[in-house]
């Protein structure tokens, strides 16, 4: 009987492994504690989705993901945060190395300055790809991938900036594509786009759950119940509860949240 | 209630009565744009005199000395009554040495500090620096000058000895210095438009911040740096005193950088302190050089705006 629950619980282990483990994570902005005692486990291959009213800290969450937050003077952390079983807070850590794995879509659409193709190019030259060949076929893919290749395929080599603002975004999932991660970031992704534009990126985060773990933050509470597979919902720097997205929006566990899904406050 | 009472006027009936005042006296209303317009034409045909009194002088120059001779003559030797030469290419060969110095001096070490500045200096230290840099931009080019003659040439000849007192090597470089910080700052300002999304997005696919400046942010502010490059040079090429001090007197058509050397700028200083008289041709000379100077510098702004153009990455 036990090995049998043993061999089970392996075979679970195997079929979901976890991506992201954090435990205790605290963080500091200078006095002001901005996260409290976050335990979260994120699931491969799985859409996460973060909700909560602004200043919940939820955005802060996900820059701690790649430690971007460690670009604001004045930031503390404690805790720990395991990725595939590394803790990212030590400062052994390289930070290249887990932003190679981590990519990152940002609120507002951030396209470099340079044609469509170098966009795209620029993860993996930096990486040391050099082959134009290998670079022309990268860039196909994922183009492909962030479902804009049809749309650009012509003018490769036209400024990015000449694309509009939901074009620019999914460019921007493009190039995060370009270096193929393990686990993509979108950090309020939609929140700068039109309801068209927003409708494009949702049907492609469904697309790139087959292979990436993605986490996104949210305020749009209909957009995590439509494409995320499980919520955490911040509030004031804490989980509140964290569950399958049906459960959290059909029968909450904690009045706020409920409060919160219903619209009472956020 | 106080409040009340202060509130009896009305606002309205005060306008009324301020606006009456006024539009008797609305006649500044239609003045001042013609009054703006007259000081903005002042600069403009100051220019225009400028340059037609460097064109006529240039022509009357050209009345005595041919312009196959003033472009192929080999030798720039006016001060002979007999058999003088008036070739520019030995002053434009002085110009150029220093320039050229002066440029490899100045571009990589302005850039680097603007580098530094924009993308590694905390805002302490930026505020600290950036100051100290305008107050070195602001420096009177006769102290460079003589900081050229009396400091780094005697430090140049223990290095090389067969270093003249005058030659192109010193003045060269203490000019890279003086448009060093005018390079550095105005770079600087261009990478610190860069907006912060930019520098995020490349940090986030992996980038040290090394490559985010060189491979992101530079090209993203390159327009603005060749603007300040070009800037800098232009100041190089028209830059008189340090030359006048510490280069010589000697144009010559040598490419080597340890003799005296004269410079255009320097030659129309030497003859406007000299004696040439009204109407020589050595006095006409000085504008034939200003103009051939003018058209140097007028040809660096060209190419510097072709090249922003050509290269400008939109954001």
């Amino acid at each position: 009987m036990e090995t049998s629950t043993a061999t089970a619980k392996i075979v679970n282990l195997q079929e979901k492994k976890i991506v992201y483990k954090t435990s205790d994570l605290d963080l500091w902005y200078g006095e002001n504690q901005a996260l409290k005692k976050i335990n979260l486990d994120i699931m491969e291959n799985e859409v996460t989705a973060i909700i909560g009213p602004s200043g919940c800290g939820k955005s802060t969450y996900i820059k701690t993901l790649n430690r971007m937050i460690e670009l604001v003077p004045g930031v503390r952390t404690s805790g720990e945060i395991l990725y595939r079983g590394r803790n990212i807070l030590d400062k052994s850590y390289q930070v290249e190395e887990l932003r190679t794995k981590v990519g990152m879509v940002f609120q507002k659409p951030n396209p470099f300055p340079k044609s469509i193709y170098e966009n795209v190019a620029y993860g993996p030259k930096i990486h040391g790809i050099r082959d134009k060949k290998i670079l022309d076929q990268i860039v196909e893919k994922s183009l492909r991938g962030a479902a804009i290749w049809d749309e650009v395929k012509d003018r490769l080599n036209q400024n990015a900036y000449g694309l509009s603002g939901g074009q620019q975004q999914r460019l921007c999932i493009a190039r995060c594509l370009a270096i193929e991660p393990d686990v993509i970031l979108m950090d309020e992704p939609t929140s700068a786009l039109d309801p068209i534009s927003t409708l494009k990126v949702e049907e492609l985060v469904q697309e790139l759950k087959k292979e990436f773990s993605i986490i996104i933050v949210t305020h749009n509470m209909q957009q995590a119940a439509r494409i995320s597979k499980k919520t955490a919902f911040f509030l004031n720097g804490e989980v509140i509860e964290f569950s399958e997205t049906n459960k959290i929006f059909s029968t909450p566990e904690d009045k706020r949240t409920e409060d919160y899904i219903t619209g009472r406050f956020g | 209630m106080a409040t009340q009472n202060t509130n009896s006027f009305s606002v309205q009936k005060m306008i009324q009565e301020k606006k009456k005042k006024k539009s008797a006296g609305g006649i500044t209303e239609k003045i001042m744009p013609y009054i703006l317009f007259l000081t903005a034409a002042v600069s403009v045909l100051t220019t225009i005199g400028i340059v037609l009194t460097l064109i006529f002088e240039t022509f009357l120059f050209f009345d005595a000395v041919s312009i196959k001779e003033f472009f192929t003559a080999k030798k720039w030797y006016p001060f002979s009554d007999t058999n003088g030469s008036y070739g520019i290419l030995p002053l434009v060969m002085g110009t150029l040495k220093v320039t050229v110095i002066a440029a490899i001096v100045a571009v990589p070490i302005g850039l680097a500090s603007a580098i530094y500045l924009s993308e590694y200096a905390s805002d302490r230290s930026r505020r600290i620096i950036k100051p100290i840099l305008e107050v070195l931009a602001g420096i009177p080019t006769i102290v460079y000058g003589f900081f050229a003659l009396t400091f780094v040439t005697p430090i140049l000849r223990e290095i090389i000895p067969s270093l003249e007192i005058f030659n192109a090597l010193s003045p060269g470089i203490v000019i890279g210095i003086m448009i060093t910080p005018m390079i550095a700052s105005l770079s600087e300002d261009a990478m610190t438009s860069v907006p912060n999304a930019m520098r995020e997005g490349a940090l986030a696919l992996g980038s040290t911040k090394f490559e985010v400046a060189i491979k992101v942010v530079l090209p993203a502010a390159i327009s603005g740096i060749i603007a300040s490059i070009v800037l800098g040079i232009s100041r190089a090429i028209g830059e008189t005193m340090i030359v006048a001090v510490a280069g010589g007197s000697t144009p010559n058509l040598e490419w080597n950088l340890t003799s005296s050397i004269q410079t255009m700028t320097a030659y129309i200083v030497q003859v406007s302190q000299g004696d040439a008289g009204y109407g020589t041709t050595i006095y006409y000379s000085i504008y034939a050089v200003g103009m051939t100077l003018f058209v140097f510098t007028l040809v660096m702004n060209l190419l510097a705006q072709y090249i922003t153009r050509r290269f400008r990455e939109e954001y």
